[in-house]
């Protein structure tokens, strides 16, 4: 074997430009997928609906509409990304929620009612979290027991719907502000800035990178001494912490607390994650894909009440385009598996 | 053996002392693993010079990687000490192991497929400002750590996207980058091409130039004597001897590997002997396979045992997996009794009467959970289906033949598997397969991991069943076995059949030879 010193960096690795290219952005494919699904929805909305569907109107309420869900995709991200799911969600943001209404109906001020509400969403993802952690439950049970405890909690608060009149509160929803056809209440802001967030602690802090490292290979993570342990505990906080702020912007949104709300919200989170494009297997994906997600999963929403069809149809159709996507990742995974 | 006269203890011989004297970077004494009862380290010594590429040779079982574990804290030692650098050190785990400069790259990449190639060098150390990755820094640095080992890699890629061999210079970056003084290269080549083992080299051969010590362990033989500057030989847990690779011969090496055993049984007496020229029964011709054997040739007559030898990671059991539809055939054919059929499952196998019992007891035999009747009649159930269930009297019944024709102990049909000695799982796994009726009978390493008398007793099996007009390939590490059992020898290296030899006709020092291969090059 000639293994004299080839000291000439070599060449034979420069791949075709578009290898390359799949190489830099295969994890990104999914998500422009998704994306690339929300432009053919909109366009084809557009095109054969009667009305208008691309008005500023109607797509500024898509943003305003979904809110809560996306503050849950948001937190739902974190814990994909760990190769985690958290199915407490729904009832984490109807627990909070009308906790929040009954400390506010009882006159507890707003600066005291909405970190209550926070720290209970909190709370409970991180007795999600140490289960998942320190005593290897699945984390399917663990939050499943999530799901129960914080549903049981919010009938304890109260079986009916409490109203909020509580000012602070209802500015969140009411106040608009407008740019010519456009408008945006502090619900979407507060929304997209947990978005911003999000995506800034994932891609440029330590612990957002160990997230991602997690779900590549937990082994690998731990062997590369980053903090494991913590990083996870933390990615269900993080989800407890989005359920309580969704609890606020829903209770914003529909001006009252109720403990039957967002009864299956978390299947709903878990769909826009997937679809837009995070991978249920863990350490790939993106914050901004699930955004994507709740923009696909609210257009739908909207053109099946706009064609005025069963809402049945709605399920029926984020089920087989979530079946299409997970086959479409399934099938990027796999290519880029069999390069090696 | 942690007794105080250690001193006392005779230690087998010792080529030269350090490279020019120097001190050990690394030095393991004494070291005692245990697992149960059994020592998987017995006593051993090992040290490692700085610069020096060293091999660690043995068989399976020998106590490879349990060294390796030993020194890179993954396993904690029973006894004895570890030396790193003139100071004691005790590893609690892999990561402690590697922050005071011992690392591990496996064969399997333990990294983050999902990350950047760069992410994967520097994480854990990634440059920061403000307590924010500044991604573009570390992108330069990781570059600058992969051109200083000749790679041409684009750190932004995702790691995933590249082949294993890529993988595994990258982490050898990533060991680079968080200043390693002993690397470990745990099986390295088995799944690279020429020109990679060739770039792998070259790497190797920059670190050992920066004073880095390199663990090299690996079967292809070809590979150490190029390569490495030291062996050490383990045997059964235990050391066998430090050696510089220039000074030993390769057959020696072998010899050392595989230890001699005078034989404690005769020959065995055959009640007919097969006529060579009859028309084999199994006839697998040119057979390929991904990693493993290129081209193979094997024939089975009826009634003959036909043995596979060869060092570990020469295709012997890749053979036997290619052969039974367990492992995807990439060319060839396997044809029994003049029939054929595509071999893309055990299951058509078996159809053909092709059965096979796996090296891995454990995990790819025995369900040790379940009955000793279950396991029997486990095979034969799937055959049939589920729809036509055998009546549990029937089962009970024919799993008692078996137990009692085969002497299973206890002949208890309703103890879990798992509660039997190694030597009569192994016997419960052979009634499994037999119950199937078949006609060819592939056994890879049946005699592995199990006591010296159930080892006759299934050899002596072995030569009843083929008495009996069954065709058997059987394969073992220990030559003698091989010799003993089989009618005539297939030897394997890298893949291809170096010779075919009748048993009668040679002994096991010339088979060794064979095995090893003539050492004209000098070794």
């Amino acid at each position: 074997m000639s293994t004299t010193t080839t000291p000439e960096v070599r060449t034979r690795r420069s791949a075709p430009s578009y290898q390359g290219f799949i190489a830099r952005h295969a994890a990104t494919t999914p998500t422009y997928a998704a994306v690339l699904i929300l432009l053919v929805l909109l366009a084809g909305a557009e095109t054969f609906l009667p009305g208008n569907f691309l008005s500023p109107g109607n797509l500024s309420a898509l943003l305003l509409d979904n809110a809560y869900l996306l503050v849950l995709a948001v937190g739902m991200t974190f814990v994909i990304l760990t190769a985690g799911i958290d199915l407490s969600v729904g009832s984490v943001m109807a627990f909070t929620g009308v906790l929040g209404a009954q400390l506010l109906a009882q006159g507890t001020p707003a600066v005291v009612a909405v970190p209550a509400m926070l720290l209970a969403g909190g709370a409970i993802g991180l007795l999600i979290g140490v289960l998942v952690q320190y005593f290897h439950v699945q984390p399917f049970i663990a939050s499943l027991g999530g799901l129960f405890l914080a549903r049981g909690l919010a009938f304890v608060v109260s079986l009916q719907s409490i109203k909020v009149e509580e000012p602070t509160v209802l500015w969140l929803q009411q106040t608009r502000i407008r740019l010519d056809g456009w408008y945006i209440t502090p619900t979407g802001i507060i929304a997209l800035l947990a978005v911003a967030f999000a995506a800034l602690v994932l891609h440029l802090t330590r612990f957002g990178r160990t997230v991602y490292a997690i779900g590549g290979n937990e082994g690998s993570a731990r062997l590369m001494g980053l903090a494991v342990a913590r990083t996870k505990v933390t990615a269900y906080v993080i989800s407890g912490l989005c359920g309580g702020l969704a609890g606020l912007l829903l209770t914003a949104y529909s001006g009252a607390g109720y403990p039957r709300n967002g009864i299956g919200t978390e299947l709903d989170a878990i769909a826009a994650v997937v679809i837009g494009g995070t991978l249920l297997t863990g350490g790939r994906g993106y914050v901004l894909g699930s955004l994507v997600g709740v923009l696909v999963f609210g257009t739908i929403k909207t053109i099946i009440s706009f064609m005025g069809a069963e809402q049945s149809w709605m399920q029926i159709i984020i089920g087989g385009l979530l079946l299409l996507f997970i086959v479409v990742q399934r099938a990027i995974v796999a290519r880029s598996e069999r390069q090696r | 053996m942690s007794s105080p006269t250690l001193a006392a203890a005779p230690h087998p011989p010792r080529d030269n002392d350090g490279v020019d004297g120097a001190r050990p970077l690394l030095e393991l004494t004494g070291a005692t693993v245990r697992f149960g009862a059994d020592a998987a380290l017995d006593d051993v010594s090992f040290r490692m010079f700085p610069g020096e590429v060293h091999s660690l040779m043995g068989e399976n079982g020998a106590g490879k990687s349990t060294l390796i574990k030993a020194i890179t804290g993954a396993l904690p030692l029973d006894a004895g000490t570890l030396v790193l650098e003139g100071r004691p050190v005790r590893f609690a785990t892999p990561y402690d192991a590697q922050r005071a400069g011992v690392s591990t790259v496996y064969q399997e990449i333990d990294l983050l497929p999902n990350l950047s190639v760069a992410e994967n060098v520097l994480l854990g150390r990634e440059p920061r400002a403000f307590g924010l990755v500044d991604h573009r820094l570390m992108r330069r640095r990781a570059a600058a750590v992969l051109a200083d080992l000749g790679l041409d890699v684009d750190p932004a890629s995702t790691l995933g996207t590249h082949p294993v061999a890529v993988q595994q210079l990258v982490a050898i970056a990533r060991a680079i980058a968080t200043d390693v003084k002993v690397l470990v290269l745990d099986e390295p080549t088995s799944s690279l091409d020429l020109d990679e083992v060739a770039e792998l080299f070259d790497v190797v051969r920059r670190l050992t130039a920066r004073g880095v010590a390199v663990l090299f362990v690996s079967h292809f033989l070809d590979q150490v004597y190029e390569l490495c500057d030291r062996v050490t030989v383990l045997r059964d847990g235990r050391f066998v001897g430090e050696y510089l690779t220039r000074e030993l011969l390769r057959i020696d090496l072998v010899a050392k590997m595989l230890g001699r055993e005078v034989s404690e049984l005769a020959e065995r007496q055959r009640g007919a002997v097969a006529e060579p020229e009859a028309v084999p029964l199994l006839s697998a011709r040119g057979v390929t396979t991904a990693r493993g054997v290129q081209g193979v040739d094997v024939d089975v007559a009826e009634g003959e045992v036909v043995g596979v030898a060869g060092l570990l990671g020469s295709g012997r059991t890749a053979l036997a997996r290619a052969v039974t539809g367990v492992a995807r055939l990439e060319a060839g054919s396997v044809r029994v009794d003049g029939a054929g059929a595509r071999l893309d499952s055990p299951r058509r196998a078996i159809g053909l009467g092709l059965v096979y019992s796996s090296e891995n007891r454990r995990t790819e035999g025995i369900v040790a959970e379940l009955s000793v009747l279950d396991n029997i009649t486990l095979a034969l159930q799937a055959q049939r289906g589920a729809l036509r269930p055998i009546p549990l009297a029937r089962r009970r019944e024919l799993a008692q033949s078996w137990v009692d024709a085969l002497g299973i102990r206890p002949p208890d049909l309703d103890r879990p598997a798992g509660t039997l000695s190694g030597g009569n799982q192994q016997k419960v796994l052979l009634a499994r397969l037999l119950a199937l009726a078949p006609r060819v009978l592939v056994l890879d390493e049946p005699t592995r991991g199990i006591d010296v008398g159930a080892k006759v007793e299934i050899q002596n099996l072995v030569g009843e069943l083929a008495d009996n007009g069954l065709s058997v390939v059987f394969i073992s590490a220990e030559l003698e076995e091989v010799l003993r059992v089989s009618d005539r020898v297939v030897v394997l290296r890298d893949g291809r059949v170096v010779g075919t030899v009748e048993s009668d006709d040679v002994t096991t020092g010339s088979l060794l030879a064979l095995v090893a291969r003539p050492d004209e090059d000098g070794g």
